[in-house]
């Protein structure tokens, strides 16, 4: 029995030295970019990104220029809140008003789709991508939010989550509702959307995460660099004129930052979201 | 009348599922049977050019190229982030693991970052002076600086990183989430027959988590062959030297954006629909997906 003890301990210890050492790897790039953010910008351009701390060129320079140099960098910041609040509110509504009609109802032609649903959700965007930018074209939407908002409201992975939530509600609860005299909206709105409140978070920042950092499709759609998103605006920094590396090293710091708040206050959600298409019930 | 009809119980799903409905059709189907027309055009010159897009495919080598490209990235990501992620997850799993929940934190900070941010660490981690870091690290064991994203195999291993660095911590939650869905007594069962925790993990947990491994290995093969924009950060663009970092998609960016050839892009995008969609196919055959929707 004392051994066994004894041998548990030695696994407890080599594991967790197995995961500190991941740790430290996982790590590093995030701790050279936030070193790299007080040295020169052109020190990277010279010797590249690395460990060295060179503590005497340290300076708050990067930082001063951020917050007061002359650069669109807080308007693009600006965009990408907004584009954010305003693309996962409109999914959010729209793929739980979807999912509930999944869950709460058996219709005629549901089976085909849902397949559809599932179908959807492994087709990668970059399949139908130059067709719908034609189509974008065609329809004016160049350079406008709307067409970075519009094709992705009712979202197939977020429909697929919310319905798979709502399945779980009991059906008498709906049915108390109908007897109380409420409509089939009435119980959507006032019965059903109060207790979506977790699905509602996991779901929020999971397409918070993926809308603050979306990149290709906004590469595409978006022309003029007043609506460039942080995304869009921190790629154009990459050629090395004047301070753009300065800029670019610390304002690609900075946009973590928003996001990793988030993740420190609702790590829970984040987890639940992400992991809720592995196990299909 | 209409009010009536609008609010009956029969009428009401499919106004909740009309957008999905509207999204389908415009977003989908219609950009998707564009795409089939557009492939069969030369949309420059604005005629019909039949099937010569599709036979143009079939000379180009540079497709070849972006073709084995992609597959070879994808291969490279299933065999590094399955197999590990799911291992480290098993042991994240274990009692005699303190802890756990900080390091499943940590190990998911880099899906946070956005792939312009993860490509440009990336390549100036992978810088060519001596003193980027993938050159101190190699310099530690006595090897000159190399210029590690102009060469075949170099820049393979520095898409590969990012690949790892953002996703292990991503597929290894994926996995605790699958392991936790197995009952304990089957270990403590299996423990008191005298298995190893090595037989435990070969003969329980691999077999039990099949349906997380499946959805895993899909996403994985779905983002594999569609990788693009951490190759187009990592090379500072979409051209690399000899195409070495050119993919599926990179290839339909070139036509279509780059070089305004919208139909060829077309019949690009459409090859790679079909591939998705045959792998879909045998996924959904494979996990019974349509045997469940029916009954």
């Amino acid at each position: 029995m004392k051994s066994k003890k004894i041998h548990d301990r030695y696994a407890t210890i080599a594991m967790t030295i197995l995961f500190i050492i991941l740790a430290i790897m996982i790590i590093l790039p995030i701790y050279a970019l936030f070193i790299a953010s007080f040295k020169p910008g052109g020190d990277l351009l010279q010797y590249g990104l690395n460990l060295n701390l060179n503590l005497e060129r340290w300076s708050l320079d990067n930082y001063i220029l951020l917050f007061a140099g002359k650069h669109e960098y807080w308007l693009w910041f600006l965009n990408s809140i907004i584009l954010t609040v305003i693309s996962v509110l409109s999914t959010l509504a729209v793929s739980a008003f979807v999912g509930y009609g999944f869950a709460a109802y058996s219709f005629k032609g549901q089976n085909v789709m849902f397949v559809i649903v599932l179908i959807i959700l492994s087709i990668p965007l970059e399949v139908v991508m130059l067709p719908l930018y034609k189509q974008m074209s065609t329809w004016g939407l160049m350079d406008n939010y709307l067409s970075v908002i519009l094709p992705f409201m009712a979202n197939a992975s977020t429909i697929f989550f919310f319905r798979q939530y709502l399945l779980g509600i009991p059906k008498s609860l709906l049915e108390a509702g109908r007897i109380d005299g409420a409509t089939e909206y009435g119980i959507f709105f006032r019965l059903v959307v109060p207790i979506m409140k977790p699905a509602f978070a996991a779901m929020a920042i999971l397409n918070g995460m993926s809308a603050w950092n979306n990149y290709l499709w906004p590469l595409l759609v978006i022309r003029s660099s007043s609506k460039y998103t942080l995304t869009l605006g921190l790629n154009t920094l990459i050629n090395p004129y004047g301070d753009n590396y300065s800029l670019l090293i610390v304002g690609s710091f900075f946009s973590i930052i928003p996001i990793f708040i988030l993740f420190v206050c609702f790590q829970k959600y984040f987890i639940e979201g992400m992991t809720a298409g592995a196990v299909k019930g | 009348m209409l009010k009536k009809f609008f609010y009956s119980q029969k009428i009401a799903p499919y106004v909740f599922i009309l957008p999905f409905v509207i999204t389908v059709l415009l977003f989908w189907v219609a950009p998707i049977s564009n795409g089939v027309l557009l492939s069969f055009q030369d949309v420059l010159k604005d005629e019909w050019v039949g099937t010569k897009n599709y036979s143009r495919l079939l000379s180009d080598k540079n497709f070849f190229k972006a073709i084995f490209n992609s597959v070879k990235y994808m291969i490279g990501t299933l065999v590094l982030l399955i197999p590990f992620p799911m291992l480290f997850a098993s042991l994240l799993n274990s009692k005699l693991m303190k802890r756990s929940g900080l390091f499943k934190s940590i190990y998911f900070l880099p899906a946070l970052t956005s792939v312009v941010v993860a490509g440009t660490i990336f390549r100036l981690m992978f810088g060519e002076a001596s003193s980027s870091l993938a050159n101190q690290v190699i310099g530690l064991f006595g090897a000159s600086p190399i210029k590690w994203l102009k060469g075949v195999n170099t820049s393979y291993f520095a898409l590969l990183l990012i690949a790892c660095w953002r996703w292990t911590g991503v597929n290894i939650l994926y996995f605790l989430a699958g392991l936790q869905s197995i009952p304990t007594d089957l270990y403590e069962a299996a423990s008191i027959d005298g298995a190893s925790k090595w037989q435990q993990f070969k003969k329980i947990s691999v077999p039990l988590i099949k349906p997380t491994t499946v959805y895993v290995l899909t996403i994985s093969i779905y983002a594999g062959l569609s990788m693009f924009l951490e190759s187009y950060m990592v090379f500072k663009g979409n051209n690399s030297p000899n195409n070495i970092g050119l993919t599926i998609v990179g290839y339909l960016y070139r036509q279509g954006i780059e070089k305004r050839a919208m139909g060829y892009a077309c019949a690009v995008g459409l090859i790679l629909l079909v591939v998705v969609m045959l792998i879909n196919l045998v996924q959904l055959k494979i996990t019974g997906t349509f045997d469940k929707e029916e009954k």
